[in-house]
């Protein structure tokens, strides 16, 4: 008795410890479940690049509704709001793209930006046809603009450093701001100081956006009726964790509510229920503690995947509490933990290799399952056997259930008489899965996403209407400094130009545009020629044009004034709008400066909309010792990784069924009831995958999970079956297919419910986990050994 | 460097679009224009054009060079308010002023301002409006006008209302014989100018 009160402490204890690890733990959605925790080098640079990078900052704002004008207005006064706000680097909405400010730096700095600046630019037939031009230029509206810069920018460098930096086209802009391309709403995009794989920052930037929005549209009558959309990673990463935080939370309550429905009902006593529900606590808090001691994060997706251990991690006590019939109470959990404990001990053994293949998995979330499982598991079934039975008072008496198991017994008596079409279930399944055989797996990362797909379309329509910022394609330099990796840049600047012009791109940016390393600008300022020299030049340079070489005195001032200038570095570029964008494109992690360079596919030609990475690779040519240029398609590369990951875990699954069948011939010590263990879990692995494909639904990797979930739950009915082989007793028979029968209907009950959540996670975990649970218990109760058929009356 | 940068004020492209404007809407055959209420007839006859196409030649003369530097080109017109100024000599460059944005292509780029983002160029917008809509009065609201006959020819002079335009733009002349407008002059208040002559008016 003393053991027993001492098993009750330890798990209290344990308890305690496990509920102060979930309350300090950390918990995220963003994307870090489906990115590899160990990345190859390349890899690497992508996960960064997903989790950090721009793309990840980018927040898509669409204002429609109300009227036009107010809709201009709205967008002019939110940008405004939104630029004053430190939490936004960058909010753009189409009006004027640069400030004044940017104008003077870009002014003042030309010859250090401009990329026409070479020695010839400053020949005397150099200097000829750049000053020509700008005279020509002077017929047009334009030129005329330019005529006061003519004097002291005769070359034009001004107007070249701004066609360097201004994308050539642009969203579609109506009255000065972005329009979609239909002009119903208008957008702006925002670039958030905080990274998108931190959750609460980005949730805290949407907070900010949505209260400055909806105070401006109380502000006035016509704008009221206008209304706000805002898409982008880190808004989807809120989203996802808001609606699995949500519908984890209100599924719990519903599956919980119709289990305890149904074991009121069998249990006929409140007490008894409590009881029963006291592993799955347990089991929830112990898998919850130990993802976030093995992880430090625990992912929205485990965590959703807490709802759906309450299905499995009843049944344990369901077995406890129905099987153990016998008064008192301590000798009947006695006589339990001797004759059922190791059929249900062999069941949970199982599940756990079963769910130990998915452990070495490289991709988080599902080894965060993994774990969750199997601790969940082991605790459950821990608190079944060890601390259950000391909590049952000596008073307790579990309710007959005998005629519950009665009528079971001879309606799967009747059925067995059938048992040789079962022969045409598995023909069928695997002839449906054949047929499917191509499209099984969905290969795509976004059949994860818990975006709805209204979202995803809203999405991809603002970044279709805003053109570039859907970072697909760029090109990432890892240096081992910030001067190298604009070095790099530089170098391969003039290759990306030729791909340009040969259509196979349609632009590139490069934060060498912004920031030119010290060494280009060197060489730059040594192309400038001393002021005597210039104004020699420049007097034969003009001499058959209509300017005389005096007028240009200005011109000679602001090039010796370049040639004694200290080169622009990253903190002149400050109060300008520059600064922003070269922070985007050069980052410096642990060590090493990293260069991006975004690419944008041509609208037209043999490459439209599609670049070919290979080929820009190739056109590339050989890195500079120790630094490394990498093409990146992100979508194609988070494709490929997805698709490692399901084949990696296709494969750990197959090998945690070979284990199990190990592990049953072990026990066991005999095929042939291994094979009617294996048998029908397989034949319902089958079914289900029938089911789903024949249903026109490619499963994902969490249908997999959803797989192994069927394995562990059908191997306790399975080993049951099995034991009744050795067993003669009616009585016994019929409790025992009680207990099967309602814990059955609780794993049902638990994952059916998930079939309706929007969350595809949880929704494609409910779809195969219900029909394979219910398929399984079916199948075992039919495949039973000949010894099954109950005693014959004489 | 005026204006705060290589970008100054919008204004002069305005007023240049409105006087392509008016030079593509006014070379139009009809009636001689005469008397003061003349410019009544050629005001309404301005709205009733759906599409114009003319030919152009255009004359800078700038105080920092010795010669003038020409160009040539055409301009179209399509009502409501779409209007395209098209350079081809001596560089290739496209102006398109439609939905309150001007597009300027030049050396295979494309450039997009929105005339909302300078507010002196409002008025400009507006007497667009008021050209096309054959509002005298709203023309009146952003140039003093000036219209006289002389019999061989007649002269409109526009001057800007504002102030501070003013002391960028001094006016825009228009010249025109019979049913033909010769000639669209801005002068600039430092004393630059442009002249546009204008060919014979296409279908």
């Amino acid at each position: 008795m003393r053991w027993r009160a001492f098993g009750v402490l330890v798990w209290m204890a344990l308890l305690a410890a496990a509920a102060l690890v979930v309350a300090r733990a950390q918990y995220t959605a963003d994307l870090s479940a489906f990115l590899p925790t160990r990345p190859s080098p390349a890899q690497r640079e992508l996960v960064d690049e997903l989790r950090d990078g721009v793309a990840s900052r980018l927040i898509l704002i669409s204002i429609f509704g109300g009227d036009g004008a107010s809709r201009v207005q709205l967008s002019k006064d939110l940008a405004t709001r939104l630029r004053s706000d430190p939490a936004f680097v960058f909010v753009g909405n189409g009006e004027e793209a640069m400030s004044a400010r940017d104008r003077q730096f870009i002014y003042l700095h030309r010859y250090q930006l401009s990329a026409k600046i070479t020695p010839d630019r400053f020949t005397v037939t150099g200097l000829r046809s750049a000053i020509a031009e700008s005279i020509d230029s002077l017929a047009s509206p334009v030129g005329l603009l330019s005529r006061d810069l003519l004097v002291t920018d005769p070359t034009g460098e001004t107007l070249q450093v701004l066609d360097q930096l201004l994308p050539s086209t642009g969203p579609r802009r109506q009255d000065g701001v972005w329009v979609s391309r239909d002009g119903n709403d208008t957008l702006l995009m925002v670039q958030t100081r905080t990274t998108g794989s931190d959750t609460d920052g980005q949730e805290q930037a949407i907070g900010i956006i949505r209260a400055e929005f909806e105070r401006l549209r109380h502000a006035s009558a016509p704008a009221s009726s206008a209304g706000l959309q805002m898409t982008g990673p880190g808004v989807f990463a809120v989203q996802a964790r808001a609606s699995i935080k949500r519908e984890a939370i209100r599924f719990s309550v519903l599956s919980s509510l119709l289990i305890a429905t149904l074991l009121a009902i069998a249990y006929r006593s409140v007490r008894t229920l409590l009881l029963g529900f006291l592993p799955v606590a347990s089991g929830a808090l112990a898998g919850t503690a130990a993802v976030a001691l093995c992880f430090g994060v625990v992912h929205g997706v485990t965590l959703g995947f807490g709802v759906t251990l309450i299905g499995e991690s009843v049944d344990y006590s369901i077995y406890l509490l129905i099987q153990a019939r016998r008064t008192p109470a301590a000798a009947a959990s006695d006589a339990w933990i001797r004759t059922l404990w190791p059929t249900v001990r062999l069941g949970l053994l199982t599940s756990v290799c079963g769910f130990a293949s998915l452990l070495p998995s490289g991709f988080p979330g599902l080894a965060q399952l993994g774990v969750y499982s199997i601790a969940g598991l082991i605790a459950a079934a821990g608190v079944t056997r060890y601390v259950l039975p000391n909590l049952l008072s000596d008073a307790w008496v579990a309710r007959t259930v005998s005629g519950l198991g009665t009528s079971l017994a001879h309606a799967i008596d009747s059925m067995r008489r059938y048992r040789r079409l079962l022969w045409i279930v598995p023909l069928i399944a695997a002839a449906t899965v054949f047929a499917h055989r191509d499209s099984l797996w969905d290969h795509e990362l976004a059949s994860l996403s818990p975006i709805p797909a209204a979202d995803q379309r809203l999405d991809a329509r603002l970044r279709d209407s805003l053109g570039a910022p859907d970072v697909r394609d760029l090109i990432v330099i890892s240096a081992p400094d910030l001067q190298s990796a604009l070095r790099t840049a530089e170098l391969i600047d003039t290759r990306l130009e030729s791909l340009v012009s040969a259509g196979e791109l349609a632009g590139f940016d490069s934060p060498a545009h912004y920031l030119p390393s010290l060494e280009l600008q060197g060489a730059r300022r040594g192309a400038l020629p001393a002021a005597d020299d210039l104004r020699n030049r420049l007097r034969s340079a003009v001499a058959t044009l209509p300017i005389r070489a005096v007028r240009l005195e200005p011109f000679v001032e602001a090039v010796a004034r370049a040639r004694a200038s200290t080169p622009v570095e990253r903190a002149d570029l400050n109060g300008t709008s520059l600064a922003a964008a070269v922070d985007a494109l050069l980052v410096q992690r642990d060590g090493h400066a990293v260069a991006l360079l975004p690419l944008r596919a041509p609208s037209t030609g043999p490459h439209a909309f599609a670049i070919d990475s290979a080929q820009v690779s190739g056109a590339l040519g050989e890195a500079p010792p120790g630094v490394s240029i990498t093409v990146f398609d992100l979508k194609r590369e988070s494709n490929a990784l997805y698709a490692d990951y399901l084949s990696d875990a296709i494969r750990l699954s197959l090998l945690g069924l070979g284990a199990i069948v190990l592990l049953l011939l072990i026990t066991l010590k005999s095929i042939s009831r291994v094979v009617r263990v294996v048998a029908p879990l397989i034949l319902s692995v089958l079914v289900v995958t029938a089911l789903l494909v024949g249903s026109g639904h490619p499963m994902i990797i969490l249908h997999l999970v959803g797989l192994l979930l069927i394995v562990a739950v059908g191997s306790n009915y399975a080993l049951f079956f099995d034991r009744r082989t050795v067993e003669t007793d009616a009585a016994d028979r019929t409790t025992m297919l009680a207990s099967l029968a309602i814990a059955n209907l609780a794993t049902v009950l638990g994952f059916g419910v998930l079939s309706f959540s929007s969350v595809p996670v949880l929704e494609a975990l409910g779809t195969t986990v219900a029909p394979g649970a219910f398929a399984a218990l079916l199948f075992s109760a039919l495949m039973a050994g000949r010894g099954a058929s109950p005693p014959r009356a004489p | 460097m005026s204006h705060g940068g290589p970008i100054p004020t919008w204004t002069h492209v305005c007023t240049m679009m409105v006087s392509c404007l008016v030079a593509c809407c006014l070379a139009v055959p009809g009636a001689g224009a005469a008397e003061d209420d003349a410019l009544d007839q050629l005001m309404a006859r301005m709205s009733q054009r759906s599409h114009g196409h003319v030919t152009f030649t255009e004359r800078h003369i700038a105080s920092v060079l010795d010669r003038p530097v020409e160009a040539s080109g055409e301009l179209f017109y399509d009502a409501p308010d779409r209007l395209e100024k098209r350079t081809l000599k001596p560089q290739p460059e496209r102006l398109v002023l439609e939905h309150g944005m001007l597009t300027v292509e030049r050396h295979q780029r494309e450039y997009q301002l929105a005339l909302a983002d300078y507010p002196l160029a409002a008025p400009y917008i507006d007497s667009i409006r008021a050209i096309l809509a054959g509002d005298r009065r709203a023309l009146e609201h952003a140039f003093h006008i000036a219209f006289s006959d002389s019999g061989r020819q007649w002269t409109l002079v526009l001057s800007p209302v504002n102030a501070q335009v003013a002391t960028e733009i001094a006016n825009i002349q228009i010249v025109g014989t019979n049913d033909v407008i010769r000639t669209v002059t801005v002068r600039l208040a430092s004393g630059d100018q442009s002249i546009m002559t204008l060919g014979s008016p296409e279908p």
